[in-house]
């Protein structure tokens, strides 16, 4: 249980609450925390715990280069070894508090006043920065100096997601969930917001540009027949780009991401709505890459999603379209609450009227309806959802018609039901080590598919990384078998033995120039392992290829790689 | 070249001049084992020589087995090859293995901690040339804190779900772990119940040291009977229908692995305090230091960081591959003995 032992100003009721929230899986504990801690804190520190809780933290002011040098050096060890550490922890911010040397806490600051601190620190010199962080590293205890190094590091992954900070926000101030999850969206700035404006107050006008929470649907788990009569819904194809908000109040455009990220800037396209789109108007689409006027791979976005400012070159190859799912403000009025039918009503004559009154304009207005589909029995919908990677979509979207548009992820009204993965049998040869409490064990694997070299022969190219889904006691069993039949070292990494087959799947594949394999994948991970395979009932590259002629027939050369893909 | 005094060979820990082998992974003529924990003492070898109070301990592990036991410090003579046990601090009757030939000693630690936890004899550095040291532990961002601030944690944890009517579930191996926790619960906050496999193995060990009173768990026993007071279980145990039935409760665990915030989080845990039977990276430096040796041998743990460590600080350094696996290994063993014992 949380409980205030110290001075409540102080940065040690902030660290013993973020103890709290991250030492428990359970959300009545973490609500009940952050409500007490939201009850007696000073309203600064309020409008700072909000703000990090949801992901907004002052600009990094010191790089995580000098942040590893100035800890390893603090800690009096080599950076190799603060580097190996930091690997098998995974977390800098952790690995920095754990290996700097152990003091009791005798800082008195608050919160607010360490993020002052943090924000001026930017502007100093690296000499200035070393001498704060020492100073502040030697003042705090483990849990303080872990908390200290995450704010300048980062944010915090605790399980606090925006739904859990409004339950507990509403249990604090006793204001409507709802209402505080509109008010916490959007643009605000920590350092010159109070808490009376932000939570408080009522204020039309800091509304222009605000989006509402997106409401996010759970992956289907039953058959889908146990969703009842089949009238009732509505379907239509779950697109793989980016969740968006486009908003138009006040001859203004605003556009944003689900991850609550202003991007208007990134997708100069959708200007041309201003002026076509009414105000106040809000629609909830989906951002996708349409290259040669057709729907491009994740791997086309990719080159967007990256860039702060976009080419002409790359506007020409990758434009984006917004695939409309939804309206949510028409008028000027929230229509969240008529039924899913009728605003589809609605979302349909503004589509229809848009790319009637000029003609031909659905090359110029980037906005597209997401169609919703025909069918009169779930067989109908269940041949469609197979038939989803012919049209560049990860499944369907199944909408109850009665359905209000709701906050955030509820059961129940909308669903989505996604295509079953990709596989392939694929050999493991190389293996490195895991993090946390796997960081023992050698958990994060390379496999390779077989392809003919130039000579004729076979050979084993790598194609995907992947580290989740084997039991403990498989990991624990491939683990023990790599340290016997490890082939050579390279830091961290080692090569074994090609021996053992595991069957692979992910979710899209698409050609890559990037990749020594020809071949991107997306969300690689391990589905089983195949015990009855040998090596060479492994597949070939080719077979990869095919996978990707056969289930999208349409896929487009590309040279770019991100996150989400292997290299 | 003259043969090694200790050979690594694919059965375990040689030395030629004598035939023995130390704590070896397949089933030879002569084994002298460290301490009873799975990885170090497996079953199937014709002879065993171990400390006298490890010989309960794997008696009832291994059953009918040939075996003798020594004491600390007395020195045995195999082909001219002196040997000795010393302790080793991990658990009780754990061993370090001194070996002396030619006037050329080395050491092997098997498990090892420095810090005094009260049931297990302390740690006794030796001197010697080359010392073969485990290094689960080998980071140096793990750093324990003396074990009474943990069990002062554990201890109000315990009373706090008390308070909250609930049981407090801590798992610790049942060998080892189990007993220390056991040897400082506060037998004033309630009672102290405990899984088969932990309750079959204290009760060898109580002739040895002095533990407070424990209940075994039975089929019979009701779950009423539990709320507000502490069981003791295998970490195999978690997320068990065993453990199921005993809602409403609170988990915690008890090891090494828990100074990782993601640990805890990746078990489904509750709570975890970070309490461990091996060396932390400053007493793997310490007990290094204090055998003067300028030859170390690194086993199991993260012994490829800390040798290239030790390296650098200009000892001559390597890695050998053992069969030993660190506190997994300990999880393991557990599984086996619920089977045999539940
Ligand atoms: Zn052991
Ligand atoms: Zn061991």
């Amino acid at each position: 249980m949380f409980c205030f032992v110290s001075n409540t100003y102080e940065m040690k009721t902030f660290a013993a609450l973020i103890k709290t929230l991250d030492s428990t899986n359970k959300t009545t504990v973490k609500v009940t925390a952050l409500a007490d801690y939201l009850k007696v804190a000073n309203d600064a520190d309020k409008v700072w715990t909000i703000a990090i809780l949801s992901h907004r933290r002052p600009p990094r002011p010191v790089n995580t280069t000098l942040l590893r040098a100035w800890a390893s050096e603090l800690a009096n060890i080599p950076l190799w070894l603060f580097e190996e550490s930091y690997h098998i922890v995974g977390d800098l911010a952790e690995t920095i508090a754990l290996v700097v040397p152990s003091t009791a806490s005798s800082s008195k600051k608050s919160l607010t006043q360490f993020l002052k601190e943090m924000i001026a620190l930017k502007s100093k010199t690296d000499t200035e920065k070393k001498a704060y962080l020492f100073e502040n590293w030697n003042a705090l205890d483990y849990y303080g100096r872990f908390v200290f190094t995450k704010l300048i590091t980062g944010s915090f992954r605790i399980g606090v997601s925006q739904k859990l900070m409004t339950r507990a926000l509403a249990k604090a101030t006793g204001l409507d969930e709802d209402v505080l999850a509109y008010k916490l969206m959007g643009n605000w700035d920590p350092n010159t917001i109070s808490f009376q404006k932000l939570i408080l107050e009522e204020n039309k006008s800091d509304y222009l540009s605000k989006p509402y929470p997106f409401y996010l649907a759970y992956a289907i788990e039953n058959d889908v027949e146990d969703l009842g009569d089949v009238s009732q819904w509505s379907a239509e194809h779950k697109w793989d780009g980016i969740r968006s908000q486009v908003i138009l109040r006040n001859n203004e455009l605003f556009v944003w991401s689900r991850g609550e990220e202003l991007v208007t800037d990134k997708y100069p396209e959708f200007e041309k709505f201003v002026g076509i789109i009414p105000n106040g108007t809000v629609i909830d689409g989906e951002i996708l890459p349409y290259p040669k006027n057709q729907i491009g791979t994740f791997n086309d976005l990719q080159k967007r999603i990256g860039r702060k400012t976009v080419s002409k070159s790359l506007l020409e190859k990758v434009p984006v379209i917004l695939k409309a799912y939804d309206l949510l403000e028409w008028e000027g009025v929230d229509i969240r609450n008529k039924p899913f039918s009728e605003r589809r009503k609605l979302l349909t004559a503004l589509y229809r009227e848009i790319h009637t009154a000029k003609s031909n304009l659905e090359n110029q207005i980037p906005l597209h309806l997401s169609e919703t589909m025909h069918f009169t029995t779930w067989n109908d919908l269940t041949r469609e959802r197979e038939r989803s990677r012919e049209a560049r979509s990860e499944g369907l979207m199944l909408k109850r018609k009665d359905s209000p548009y709701l906050v955030g992820r509820k059961k129940g009204d909308w669903w989505k039901w996604k295509v079953d993965p990709l596989t392939i049998d694929a050999v493991l040869t190389y293996a490195m080590r895991g993090h946390g409490r796997r960081s023992n064990l050698f958990t994060d694997y390379t496999f390779a598919l077989w392809q003919e070299n130039e000579e004729g022969k076979k050979e084993l190219v790598t194609f995907a990384k992947a580290y989740s889904g084997l039991t403990d006691a498989e990991f624990r069993k491939v683990d023990a078998w790599i340290k016997k039949n490890t082939l050579e070292r390279f830091g961290p990494v080692r090569s074994v033995k090609p021996h053992h087959v595991f069957e692979i799947a992910f979710e899209g594949i698409a050609l890559s120039k990037r990749h020594k394999s020809g071949v991107a994948t997306r969300f690689p991970r391990i589905l089983r392992w195949r015990h009855d395979k040998k090596i060479e009932d492994a597949n070939a590259i080719q077979d990869l290829k095919e996978l990707i002629l056969a289930e999208t027939p349409k896929a487009i050369e590309t040279k770019d790689s991100s996150k989400n893909i292997i290299e | 070249m003259e043969k090694p005094l200790l050979a690594f060979t694919n059965k375990g820990i040689y030395c030629s001049a004598a035939k023995v082998y130390l704590d070896p992974w397949k089933p030879v003529d002569n084994a002298i084992i460290t301490h009873g924990h799975a990885d170090h003492s497996r079953w199937g070898n014709n002879r065993y020589i171990t400390h006298h109070r490890n010989v309960p301990i794997i008696t009832h592990r291994l059953g009918e087995i040939e075996v003798s036991g020594r004491e600390w410090g007395e020195t045995f003579t195999i082909n001219g090859v002196q040997f000795s046990l010393h302790p080793a601090g991990h658990i009780i009757g754990s061993s370090q293995v001194r070996v002396e030939y030619k006037g050329e000693v080395w050491v092997f630690t098997g498990d090892y901690k420095t810090e005094n936890d009260g049931i297990s004899t302390p740690f006794e550095p030796l001197k010697c040339h080359t010392f073969i040291t485990e290094c689960t532990f080998g980071l140096p961002a793990f750093k324990w804190v003396p074990q009474d601030e943990v069990f002062s944690a554990i201890n109000e944890w315990w009373a706090q779900n008390r308070s909250e009517g609930k049981t407090s579930v801590l798992f610790g191996y049942s060998l080892g772990k189990a007993q220390r926790l056991l040897k400082y619960l506060d037998t004033d906050i309630g009672k102290i119940y405990t899984h088969g496999a932990i309750e079959n193995m204290t009760e060898v060990l109580r002739p040895l040291v002095d533990f407070p009173e424990t209940s075994r768990i039975t089929p019979e026993t009701k779950k009423e009977a539990l709320l507000g007071n502490i069981v003791l279980a295998p970490p195999s145990a978690h997320g068990s229908s065993w453990i199921r039935k005993m809602v409403p409760y609170e988990t915690a665990s008890a090891s090494g692995w828990m100074t990782f915030r993601g640990a805890r989080r990746r078990r489904a845990i509750d709570k975890g305090f970070v309490l461990s039977d091996h060396c932390d990276w400053q007493g793997l430096i310490e007990s290094i230091t204090a055998t003067s040796a300028e030859k170390i041998i690194c086993t199991h743990g993260y012994s490829d960081i800390f040798s290239r460590y030790l390296r650098e600080q200009g000892y001559d350094a390597r890695t050998e591959e053992t069969q030993y696996e660190g506190e997994l290994a300990e999880l393991n063993s557990t599984k086996e003995e619920i089977t045999s014992t539940n």
